[in-house]
């Protein structure tokens, strides 16, 4: 592996100090301190051009979409569609029609839940999850479960935070109708093995869901590639808008999928008695789409393709090499997840064995350093690894190895504060 | 760092480190679980109550060094006292921490270290989840009580 100094010659690593001059909100103070944004695993922060694309879609072309004939709404349509195509060429999905636009990536879950499951599944069929699921890819799973009859099976991790594959054969059965993970887990930073899950889910005949909420932001995705059924995610995690979600949906399953919402814009004729339906993936559209969020989400990816994906992959491992340098020098800390750099995607998750999460995020703020603190929506997770709470630290493309020396420094006095020795 | 200084006071890291009600009281005559589902904070609060006294009062706390410290310092004062004394020290305290003063000839003892958590407003509830779990308690001790039961949106107790 090489040295980070070899790294910082490397053609493939961003430009960080060009990168933050895109992102105003870098600039401002928080508690009369820089601000230090590390709760990239939340939400980013967006570009100028992401808040240029928003501002200029409500200045020049606002109006609905799928409906007018006028000029304004075509353009509306243009720019709707048209992010749509950007998504798919961004994750190498065959065809644009396979991208519905949600609400965030919990909402993408749920259409799965209600579209497809609820038509495909029996009682006795079996779900397989992971114990590091978001409670996005837990709960809708149960709500299904209780209603259908299904039963809930669990694929476990090791004591590194990587997914016992080698039990993969004993929790897919033969009644498996359907496998939902996680494509990187939001807390331990493990990039579970796609590929070797999705075949052994073929093996048995079931469908893939791959919770993509930490995957999409974090490197390249191939959607084709992955070779599952649906894939989810939230654009706002990766510079996008917030309150504008992603689901990919295989082509051929489209068709044998039920509406999700009701009401316009997802209809091909109504009487009042009965209504039939639009072809996908409008079919899943109910109602005015967040059109501005879109056109934002496009300029979003935009950026990221400036930066190139793998580059964004490179300058994530190469902070944190750097960052797991650093907290492994306070012997006073557990980290979580897998100890290789390149195993994990930009965020890590630990505990001060002396102070509460919660302390040390006060501590953190107050020196305008922002991070996670709590049970990041994973509680069976939190239960698995005997805590109740930790602190996560989520790099992005504008973070740099200063911000690592800040946050050290800030962990170090919140020792002091609390009295400890360091 | 003042903001901090004056949150971390060092009576709040003693009740941190060495808890009050720390001794487990067998056969309670209450026992309620308060918890806040946002940051997972949680204590189980055994009271042992007779003839309107809390006669013995054991906390089990899990959280941050304010829920801990603010519950150990509800032991610590509350230990003894008949219920009405329980009230008005739980109401007045609840006051305080939502901007009020503490009120001329009180003594708040210890509690008084709680007010630098009013700078910071996110941490208010972890101060008051202790005394939220006592309210219900009260109440699930005596139904007449339940009128001044209040509904905090971050703060959910139910029976142990």
């Amino acid at each position: 592996m090489s040295t980070s100094t070899a790294k910082a010659a490397d053609p493939l690593t961003i430009d960080v100090e060009r990168v933050r001059g895109d992102f105003p909100i870098l600039s401002r103070e928080v508690h009369g301190k820089p601000l230090v944004y590390l709760d990239n695993s939340a939400t980013t922060q967006r570009p100028n051009a992401v808040i240029e694309a928003i501002a200029g879609f409500y200045r020049t072309c606002n109006a609905n979409v799928h409906r007018g004939v006028h000029a304004l709404s075509e353009e509306a349509t243009d720019n709707y569609e048209g992010a749509r195509a950007h998504v798919a060429s961004f994750l190498n999905v065959e065809t644009p029609d396979s991208v519905i636009f949600t609400r965030n990536t919990t909402e993408s879950i749920n259409l799965v839940a209600h579209s497809w499951a609820r038509r495909h599944l029996r009682a006795g069929d079996e779900i397989m999850l992971s114990v590091t699921e978001h409670h996005s890819n837990l709960v809708p799973w149960q709500l299904l479960s209780k209603e259908m009859g299904c039963k809930l099976r669990f694929l476990d991790i090791d004591d590194e935070g990587h997914l016992r594959i080698d039990q993969l054969d004993k929790v897919l059965t033969k009644h498996t109708r359907l496998v939902a993970i996680s494509h990187v887990s939001n807390v331990l930073g493990t990039i579970n093995p796609i590929p070797t899950i999705a075949c052994a889910a073929r093996s048995v005949g079931a469908k893939i869901l791959v919770d993509g909420a930490q995957g999409v932001p974090h490197g390249p995705v191939d959607f084709s590639a992955l070779d599952c059924d649906f894939y989810a995610y939230s654009p706002h995690k990766a510079l996008g808008p917030l309150g504008i979600g992603v689901l990919l949906v295989d082509r051929d399953l489209m068709e044998d999928m039920d509406p999700f919402l009701g009401g316009g814009e997802m209809i091909r004729d109504v009487t009042l008695e009965r209504s039939t339906w639009a072809a996908a993936p409008h079919k899943f559209e109910a109602g005015t789409p967040s059109v501005a969020d879109a056109v934002g989400l496009a300029a979003s990816i935009e950026y990221l393709e400036s930066l190139g994906m793998q580059n964004v992959r490179h300058h994530e491992v190469d902070i944190n090499e750097y960052l797991l340098r650093r907290l492994k020098e306070l012997p006073w800390l557990t980290i979580f997840g897998p100890k290789e750099p390149s195993d994990r995607c930009g965020l890590v998750t630990f505990n001060d064995n002396q102070i509460h999460p919660h302390d040390l995020g006060t501590v953190l703020d107050q020196h305008g350093v922002a991070i996670r603190a709590g049970h990041h929506c994973a509680k069976p997770l939190m239960r698995r690894l005997g805590v109740m709470a930790s602190a996560r630290a989520s790099f992005y493309v504008y973070n740099d190895k200063n911000e690592v020396d800040v946050l050290i420094k800030a962990l170090l006095t919140a020792r002091e504060v609390f009295g400890l020795s360091t | 760092m003042q903001g901090l200084d004056d949150l971390y006071r060092e009576v709040i890291l003693d009740h941190y480190r060495t808890p009050h009600g720390a001794d487990v009281i067998d056969g309670p005559s209450v026992q309620v679980e308060g918890f806040n589902p946002l940051c997972g904070d949680e204590l189980v609060m055994s009271l042992d109550i007779d003839d309107r006294r809390i006669r013995r009062l054991h906390i089990k706390p899990s959280g941050c060094s304010i829920s801990v410290a603010s519950a150990s310092m509800l032991a610590q004062q509350l230990e003894g006292k008949t219920l009405d004394e329980a009230i008005k020290l739980k109401e007045t305290f609840k006051a305080v921490m939502r901007g009020g003063e503490w009120p001329p000839g009180t003594d708040p003892g210890d509690l008084e270290a709680l007010e630098g958590v009013k700078n910071f407003p996110v941490r208010i509830k972890c101060a008051l989840l202790a005394w939220m779990t006592l309210e219900q308690a009260l109440a699930q001790h005596d139904p007449e009580l339940s009128s001044q039961v209040e509904t905090d949106k971050d703060i959910e107790v139910r029976a142990h």
